[in-house]
This record gives C-alpha cells, sequence and structure tokens, in this order.
C-alpha cells in the first residue's frame, strides 16, 4: 500500500527538515518499511513523487542497502553468521538446524509468517561466536538448544524483540532506568541513571 | 605525457586532453558528452604531480600545468590488463551472437590492451537473456559491465531517470522500476552508447555485422532541428541509423524518432511507380500502376489545361532544399502560380519568419544566457533541441522563460512558466513585452512582471524559441506575438516549427509571396538573375493553404500538388481539407506512400525517393545546411522529387531546366539567385561536412532578414497587431469570460509520436502514440459530472473525437488539451480554420 494518512503527514514534516527533498529519500523509506514491512512499489512510487526522484531512481537507491527489503520478510528476521570465528564455532551447523527446525530453506520464511532465516556476513562480534541476530539484536554464543529455546520464547511471547526496521528500533519503549535522555552539558554532573546503576553493580 | 610537453584546456580531463594530442586512452564509462564518474577503471594511467608517479583514472583527473603521464608504462599496462580481467570475469563472452561483436569497445579493447587468456574458470552470473526495458531496447544484463553510460544518459542527459543501477556490489544490475519501461523519447542513444552489446535495440537486432555496413554522414528529416547522423546500410537497405556528434547541432544524440524513423523507408507499402486512376469514387477508384511518362504526361496535361491561378502546390518540407527550389521553379517560374505553402496551416507567417533577425542554438545554449520559449512544447516537437536546452540551463546557467499553452518538458526547470488560456496569447506576451522593455506598467508582483524581470536582467540579446503555440489558435496568434517580441532589444529568434525540411522550403519560396532568397514577390521587378533562370513569374499574390482549400471547396482549383503533404491529417480544419481535397478537379499527390488524402482524392500518384535514396541539403531551422546523403536506391522507379519537377518544367516549358541535371548544379542556380544562399558552395559544404554551413543572414554575427515591420500580409489575411481594432487576438476580450458553464477552451499540440504516415510504417514505433486523451485541469473536475479516467466524447461546433478524460494541473482552468493526431482521434476535425478560440464540450458515452 502507499504512505498511510499519518505517515503522509510525517514525510511532509521529515521533508521540512532537509534542505531539499530528495535528502529525505532513505528516511522516507524507513517510514515505508516500518509501515509494511518491507518496501512495497506503490511506496516506493509514492516517496519518489514526495521528494521529486523517479522509481526507478528510488528502487536502486534503496536496493544499495541491504536492510532495505522488497520482499516480505517474518515477524522476526534471523540472521545467522556464517563468516570465519562462527564457522569454527559451529555457525554453519546452527544454521542448518535453523533451517531444519522451522523448516525453511536459507533465505525462506515460515508458513507462519513468524520467522525469516538468513546467512549473514560478519557481523562484528567475532568474541561471541557463534551467533545470530533477531530482528538486528545480537544473541552470542547460540547453540542449537538455545536457538529452539529462542524461537519457543518468541513463539510464546515470552521474549519480544523490536521489528527488523530502524524505526521500529527507534521508537521501541526504553524502560524509564535505561532512558539516557537529552540533559545539558551544564546539568549533566551527575551520570545519567542506568550508568550509575552499572558502577553501583560493577563496584558492587 | 609521455615525455612530450602537450598543452591543455584549464580544467580539461587528461584522457581528452591526451586524445586531442593524438593519445588514445582507453576506456569504457568516460563519454565526452557526459559527467565523468570514473566507474570502469580502464583508463588508469600513470599520473606524476610532484609526488612520484601514482595510478589515476584520466577520465576524473583535470589536467594541471607540469603534471606528467606516462600512457604506456608497464604500470599503466599492467592495470589497464587487470581491469579488463577484471570486466571480463562475468561478461559471458557470447560475441559470436552478439550484435555489438565486430564494434565493440570491450572486444577491441580486450585485443588491444587485454589479457587474451582468462583464468576465471568459476561460474559467471547469469541472468535471463535479454529482457525488454522499452517497446525497443532490449537489456542483457549478463554482458553489462556497470559503465554507468545508459543510466547517467537517462538521468544527466535525457531527464528521464527511468533505468537505474539495482542492487550493490555483484549483485548490481541495471534495471527498469517494475511495470515502468524506459519509455523515453531518447531510449536509443543508450544503445549507442553502450560499450558492449549489453543494449539493443529491436530495429537492428541480429540484422548485420558492422562490417557488412557501409555508411555515410546524413542529415536527419523527421524534424526541423536537422540532427546529424550517419545511415549505415548493407546490401541496398538501410538498417541503422546513429547518431553525428556535431558541436552546432545535436552533440551526438538522436530522439528515438529520428533514429528509428528510417524503418518506413523500408515499408513494404512504399510506393514504387506512378499509380493513376480515372475517378476517386465509383467502380474505378482503384489506382492503377502506370509509366512515368504517361503519369508526367497526364499532371503536364492537367497544368496545361488550366490557368495558373487555378493551380496549387501543398506542402513541401518532406523535399531537399534542390527538391524544393526545383518545385518552386515548376509553380512558380514555369506554370506561374503562387498558390504554393508549405505549411498548412500549422505555421507561422513565412515572411515573419525569414524576416527576423535568426538565432542559433548555440546562440540559445550561450552559458549564462536566457531563453524566452513562446511555443510547442519542445520536447514533443523538436526533442533534439530540447536535450540541448535542457543542458543549456542544467548546466550552463541558462534561464528559460516559457510562454506555452500547456506545462512541457521543460517547466520544472524554467525560471517562469506563463500559461495563457487560449485567445489570451498575444495579449499576454505584449504585456510581457511592455513590463519587460519598461514601456507598460510594472512594480506590481504578478507573474507576468516576474518574467519581465528575467527578461530586464537578461538585457540585450534574448533568444526567443518561437513557435505555434496551440493549434487550436490561428496562425495570427504566433504572428502577432512575434511581432511583440522584437520590441525586445536585440532579441533574435529561432524558430521553433517542427516540419522536417520547413525553413528550406521556406528559403526556397514555397509560400505565398515569396521567392528563393527572401524576396517579396512583388520586389522581384527585373531581378537579373532571376529573370534569366525562371521563364516567368506569377501574376498575382497567391493564397496560403487555407485559402487554397477554401478556394479548391468552392471549384476554383483544378490542379491541386500535394507535395508530401496529408491535410487531412496535418492541415488544422479536416472538414475543410475533405472538402477542399474532394472539390479539387485533379489532385496529384509526391510521395513515399499513398497518404490519407492521396487516397481519398488523388488522381495521380508520383513515387518519390525519400531521404537516404537522394542527394541532396537540408536547412534547419537556423538556417543551418547540411548535406542529405544518398545510400540506397529508391524503391522500384521512384524518382527524386527534383527530377519529377524538372521533367515536368520540361513538358510544360522545354529549356527552363537546362543543365539542371543534379543537385550540385539545381544548388548552383539557387545560390546565384539567392543571396542568402550564396555562402553554400560546394567548397562550403565539403569543408563543414559536420556542422553544415549557415545561410547569410543567420546567427548572432549575421544581419537581420528583410521583414518589414509593417508586415506584408499574404491574401486572405489581415495583418494584426495591437494597433488594430479589437478584433484582433491581441485585443481580444478574454474567451474564459465568455466561455459557457460546461465549456472548455480547446488547446492541441503535437506529440512526438502519433498516427502520422511515417510512423505508421515504424514497426518498432507504432504502438508507441499515445491514446486519445482530454485533459482538464484538476479545478475543473466539478464542473462536469463525469468522472476522471473514463470515455468521454469531445465535441466542438464542428466535430467531435472520443478520448478518454483525464487531469493534468499543467493544463490551465478552463482549458481542455488533446493530442494533434491521436490514433483514430484527430484534434483537427473539432477546429475551423481561422476562429479564434475553439470551445468544446465533454460528453460521456
Amino acid at each position: 500500500m502507499t504512505l498511510s494518512p499519518a505517515n503522509e503527514a510525517l514525510a511532509a514534516e521529515i521533508i521540512g527538515w532537509f534542505p531539499r527533498p530528495r535528502s529525505a529519500l532513505i528516511p522516507l523509506l524507513h517510514l515505508a518499511q516500518a509501515q509494511d514491512g518491507y518496501l512495497t512499489d506503490e511506496a516506493m512510487r509514492r516517496v519518489g513523487e514526495l521528494v521529486g526522484a523517479t522509481p526507478a531512481e528510488v528502487k536502486g537507491t534503496a536496493g544499495f542497502y541491504e536492510m532495505f527489503r522488497f520482499e516480505p520478510v517474518g515477524t522476526y528476521l534471523v540472521n545467522v553468521c556464517t563468516n570465519i570465528s562462527c564457522l569454527l564455532w559451529g555457525g554453519e551447523e546452527l544454521l542448518e538446524h535453523a533451517c531444519e527446525s522451522l523448516d525453511v530453506e536459507v533465505g525462506g520464511t515460515t508458513d507462519d509468517g513468524m520467522f525469516t532465516v538468513e546467512e549473514a556476513e560478519c557481523v562484528a562480534a567475532c568474541t561471541e561466536a557463534p551467533c545470530l541476530q533477531v530482528n538486528y539484536r545480537y544473541r552470542g554464543r547460540v547453540s542449537p538448544a538455545d536457538f529452539d529455546r529462542l524461537i519457543e520464547d518468541l513463539r510464546a511471547g515470552r521474549t519480544s524483540i523490536a521489528g527488523h526496521g530502524v524505526l521500529a528500533q527507534v521508537r521501541q519503549s526504553i524502560p524509564a532506568d535505561r532512558l539516557a535522555g537529552v540533559v545539558p552539558p551544564e546539568q549533566a554532573r551527575e551520570a545519567p541513571v542506568w550508568l550509575a546503576r552499572n558502577e553501583a553493580g560493577a563496584s558492587g | 605525457m609521455d615525455g612530450a610537453a602537450v598543452e591543455a584546456r584549464p580544467g580539461e580531463m587528461l584522457i581528452a586532453a591526451c586524445e586531442r594530442s593524438g593519445t588514445y586512452i582507453p576506456r569504457f564509462c568516460y563519454h565526452s558528452r557526459m559527467s565523468p564518474v570514473g566507474m570502469c577503471r580502464m583508463c588508469l594511467v600513470e599520473v606524476d604531480t610532484g609526488r612520484g608517479f601514482g595510478l589515476q583514472p584520466s577520465c576524473m583527473v583535470p589536467v594541471s600545468e607540469g603534471m606528467k603521464v606516462s600512457t604506456d608504462s608497464e604500470a599503466s599496462k599492467k592495470a589497464q590488463d587487470g581491469v579488463l580481467e577484471f570486466l571480463l570475469i562475468n561478461h559471458p563472452l557470447d560475441c559470436p551472437v552478439c550484435d555489438k561483436g565486430g564494434e565493440c569497445p570491450l572486444q577491441d579493447q580486450t585485443m588491444a590492451y587485454g589479457p587474451g587468456e582468462t583464468r576465471f574458470v568459476e561460474e559467471k552470473r547469469h541472468f535471463p537473456k535479454p529482457i525488454a526495458i522499452s517497446e525497443t531496447v532490449f537489456l542483457d544484463r549478463e554482458r553489462c559491465i556497470l559503465c554507468d553510460r545508459c543510466t547517467r544518459f537517462a538521468d544527466e542527459v535525457a531527464g528521464d531517470a527511468l533505468i537505474h543501477f539495482m542492487g550493490r556490489g555483484n549483485h548490481t544490475e541495471v534495471n527498469t522500476f517494475t511495470d515502468e519501461p524506459f519509455a523515453s523519447y531518447f531510449s536509443g542513444n543508450t544503445v549507442q552508447i553502450c560499450p558492449v552489446g549489453a543494449l539493443t535495440a529491436a530495429p537492428y537486432r541480429f540484422k548485420a555485422r558492422p562490417w557488412d555496413l557501409t555508411e555515410t554522414l546524413s542529415t536527419a528529416w523527421v524534424d526541423s532541428l536537422g540532427s546529424r547522423v550517419a545511415v549505415q546500410a548493407s546490401r541496398n537497405r538501410v538498417l541503422r541509423v546513429l547518431g553525428a556528434d556535431a558541436d552546432a547541432v545535436n552533440w551526438g544524440w538522436l530522439s528515438d524518432k529520428e533514429r528509428f524513423g528510417f524503418e518506413a523507408l523500408n515499408s513494404a507499402e512504399r510506393l514504387s511507380a506512378p499509380m493513376l486512376r480515372d475517378a476517386v469514387d465509383g467502380d474505378n477508384r482503384e489506382f492503377r500502376q502506370a509509366g512515368w511518362g504517361e503519369a508526367l504526361e497526364a499532371v503536364a496535361g492537367a497544368l496545361r489545361a488550366t490557368s495558373p491561378e487555378r493551380v496549387a502546390v501543398l506542402g513541401g518540407a518532406r523535399l531537399t532544399n534542390e527538391a524544393q527550389y526545383m518545385w518552386a521553379k515548376l509553380a512558380k517560374g514555369v506554370v506561374g502560380t503562387d498558390n504554393v505553402d508549405a505549411q498548412l496551416g500549422d505555421g507561422l507567417d513565412p515572411h515573419l519568419v525569414l524576416g527576423l533577425p535568426r538565432a542559433t542554438i548555440e546562440d540559445a545554449c550561450r552559458p549564462g544566457g536566457t531563453v524566452l520559449l513562446v511555443g510547442p512544447d519542445p520536447k514533443e516537437e523538436l526533442p533534439t533541441l530540447y536535450l540541448r536546452l535542457r543542458h543549456a540551463i542544467v548546466n550552463d546557467g541558462v534561464k528559460l522563460v516559457e510562454v506555452t499553452p500547456h506545462a512541457t518538458g521543460l517547466s520544472h526547470l524554467a525560471e517562469h512558466s506563463l500559461r495563457p488560456s487560449p485567445g489570451t496569447t498575444a495579449r499576454l506576451v505584449a504585456e510581457l513585452v511592455d513590463a519587460a522593455t519598461g514601456s507598460g506598467p510594472s512594480g506590481d508582483d504578478s507573474e507576468i512582471e516576474a518574467a519581465a524581470r528575467s527578461l530586464r536582467e537578461a538585457g540585450e540579446g534574448v533568444v526567443v524559441v518561437l513557435g505555434r503555440m496551440s493549434l487550436a489558435e490561428p496562425a495570427d496568434v504566433g504572428d502577432a506575438a512575434a511581432r511583440e517580441l522584437s520590441r525586445l532589444p536585440s532579441a533574435r529568434f529561432l524558430p521553433a516549427l517542427r516540419r522536417g525540411n520547413l525553413m528550406g522550403a521556406l528559403e526556397a519560396g514555397l509560400a505565398p509571396g515569396l521567392v528563393p532568397g527572401r524576396m517579396q514577390l512583388e520586389d522581384v521587378g527585373d531581378g537579373a538573375s532571376l529573370a534569366e533562370s525562371w521563364p516567368r513569374l506569377p501574376d498575382s499574390l497567391g493564397l496560403d493553404a487555407t485559402s487554397v482549400l477554401r478556394a479548391a471547396a468552392r471549384g476554383d482549383i483544378d490542379v491541386l500538388v500535394l507535395l508530401g503533404s496529408d491535410p487531412l491529417n496535418d492541415f488544422v480544419d479536416r472538414d475543410l481539407a475533405y472538402r477542399g481535397l474532394r472539390g479539387a478537379a485533379c489532385v496529384v499527390a509526391v510521395d513515399l506512400f499513398v497518404n490519407d488524402s492521396a487516397s481519398l482524392a488523388a488522381g495521380v500518384v508520383l513515387a518519390a525517393a525519400g531521404p537516404t535514396e537522394c542527394d541532396g541539403t537540408f536547412t534547419n531551422v537556423e538556417g543551418r545546411v547540411s548535406i542529405m546523403s544518398r545510400k540506397v536506391t529508391p524503391p522500384g522507379t521512384a524518382r527524386a522529387d527534383w527530377m519529377i519537377a524538372a521533367d515536368l518544367c520540361e513538358r510544360l516549358e522545354p529549356g527552363s531546366t537546362s543543365g539542371l541535371d543534379s543537385p550540385q548544379a539545381i544548388r548552383a542556380e539557387l545560390a546565384q539567385i539567392s543571396q542568402a544562399h550564396a555562402p553554400i558552395t560546394e567548397d562550403a559544404l565539403t569543408q563543414n561536412p559536420m556542422e553544415g554551413v549557415l545561410l547569410a543572414g543567420t546567427g548572432a554575427t549575421g544581419e537581420a532578414g528583410g521583414w518589414r515591420r509593417s508586415g506584408r500580409p499574404t491574401m486572405g489575411r489581415s495583418p494584426v497587431g495591437r494597433t488594430e481594432p479589437a478584433t484582433g487576438p491581441a485585443g481580444r476580450e478574454d474567451p474564459l469570460e465568455e466561455l459557457p458553464e460546461d465549456g472548455f477552451l480547446l488547446i492541441t499540440t503535437r506529440t512526438m509520436y502519433d498516427d502520422g504516415m511515417m510512423l505508421r510504417h515504424c514497426p518498432s514505433s507504432r504502438g508507441l502514440a499515445p491514446a486519445a486523451t482530454a485533459r482538464i485541469n484538476p479545478a475543473d473536475t466539478d464542473r462536469i459530472d463525469i468522472d476522471v479516467s473514463t470515455a468521454v466524447r469531445v465535441v466542438s461546433d464542428f466535430g467531435h473525437i472520443e478520448a478518454t478524460l483525464a487531469t493534468d494541473s499543467g493544463v490551465p482552468a478552463g482549458s481542455l488539451r488533446v493530442d494533434w493526431l491521436a490514433p483514430g482521434a484527430p484534434a483537427n476535425a473539432l477546429i475551423a480554420a481561422a476562429t479564434d478560440v475553439t470551445v468544446v464540450s465533454v460528453e460521456a458515452r
């Protein structure tokens, strides 16, 4: 679908942040992806209209970025790393297990639309190998059993992870005790709540 | 460079400086008419700017004083060899079945600079073999080396960024958006500049090998810009037309119509012999093939049997300059009629066009200049001029002020866009000029004042691109506007009249009241050279196309010659064209096809040789004369138009064409008669094969032509100006105020693709004419109770056409726009000649 009325309003605001409408292209694509879970043709056309680019330019630009999706993906996008460190620590086996247990091919989505499994290049967390990402949130040292538990928890709703889009992560609710907030420098005499807590934890 | 000193221009890229001094650096992505991107890395050379030699892409490095360059060092060679090996990793090497094989830069440069052997044994990437990215262009992504030429062209030059790189890294491919084809008027250029066989065009696919082609430099004929082309043929058949890089004209670019229009010449329906028929209806209405002697004698007999003022000639813009001159000589100098008009009520006053101080394309595109466009959409009517203007606006700071009937392809780049409603154009232009010259009210903040400010700031030397506005308005609107515009200080004019070699026709005197050399008929007197070559001159001023058709409809025309013209489709008033054609006693068509008008009314059809089939010259809108070359023989016994005229001259007046046995001889006679043609010598043409030669009185250094400000009306029309009574367009009340509640003022302009005779015979372009659409301003939708996108009937007092209703904010409120010649919906069915405005209504159907 094209942009919802609320997102149209937001898009107009976003365009206003930039000196040229075209500069808003990527932010608007994030908006479109947050709305539909992937970039629909209609949404790309609309974004093109809004910023003065042809649909081909919009798709060409979006296509440069791996995290923009042109096909629907599951609620949870699982990226299993199979680069060198993870490979040595069982990344390939983990990927194989993931596909087998969820009954999908690499790149496929489960029938219930919950999970998409993909093979990822190095996600720069080699100390935690083998690792994977769920909606780009890290899980380290994942054994097949850990994987099964994670999937069960997600299916049962015991764990929730924000959506795979950038806006979903920006908008996820952060507990008050973990909020950093924006504090003018002169007022920032004390460390933020969460840092103080961490320090307390470290010292205690 | 390589040890020798080389002079370069400031800012010039290394690759260009080296090439000018004789060293070719291999390249794929670099193209001198587009911005450098450094995409392919093929042009790596060693450059030392003081810190030692290092490899740099020579297309991205501007020259600098004292720079040392080594183009053939071991390092450069190894780099180029390596780049080629990389480029070939995914290249399928299907050269034996590739159309590019034999003229492929990748093939050639691999031979010259490449490894010769591949080390790549892995699987190459695969894509479905060619996908159609438009109706005519096919893309084979396996062959593509991602040089960015086609995508850069689409974005930078054509402004139609409908193809783009998709994906990243190894997955990068050129493609279109889903269901959004590369429907650009300029798509064929990407095929020409593709350095591999990735892009191919339907008309040439699998037709020939480059080494079987022979080539000649010629001039494009489908519009009046005169783009330079290379015509390539094999076995007496034109197979391809490529753009030639003329600095002054088309920069190597062509519109797809110029590029693929040659297909019509190869049509099986081309006339290959003269045809006669005894009656235009009834039992004997079938044409029968005839010999040239019989056909020409039939025409000569008809001409002998009548008096000069009952003879008329319409058309002539298809012809070469030489053929136009011969037909002018036949009509005016031998038959003695002045009823000759190359325009079909769709142009401007020829005296005006010839008389205005003329600008060249170069003048219009001069950096920092200002262009005032008063006329139709250049993208539709003169696409190559659109490319030049677009480049000038985007890159060279040229400002555009446009006064157009509706939004154009340049509107989004224009400083000011004024869109007068039909019937108010002349008044608006007058106000604009008043404000710009300070002779009218100023200081208000209207759009006109803002536009006038731009013109004032431009100072002297504004270039006016002047064409016919909507074809639903009479020609004198344009004439009146032109008279106003000539009050701008030192303004120069570039006529934007689309029809082929129309300027050549006017210069050759194919218009009422004119003889070759921009001379008024009544001024000729004892003009020695004309009298020597022409047996006689018309006794009286003749009729223009409208008056000719009116006279014919009354039965006052006995012989009506259609010189490549098709009044039914081209004249502004279809009903009058029909009556005129039926009313003329004998209609003679000289053409490549039996067009609709000939089919309706012609008794004699003379088969003419087309472009690429005869030698001659072409005069473009600037007055630039360039060679049109013969490459193939005409079908059957079809003859060059000049030969047909010469033969008729001899039959009517033996000896009148003695010595005129070649285009060169005709050019020589024309140059003798006409001062304007004096610069067109064989030497000049030979020395300037690419740029051509300007007629006298053209360009920034030329003198103004012979137009007097009093204006000299052709018969049947009165001069129009602001001093005239309020009946002229300039003084007219606003027609919007008199508009009935459900009425619209009709606007009709041409589109590049339409249902014209030539395009109908181009297999690759046939389906591209847009379906009939009636466009209204979104604000007008509540004036009528009809939904957008429904089928409607557009009705005027004179006729109706069927179309689909659409909204378009580029159409002024209160107006309705239809395309001139949409398939099955000719807009001229709605119009009566010489009415100020055409009021139409919309009915659901």
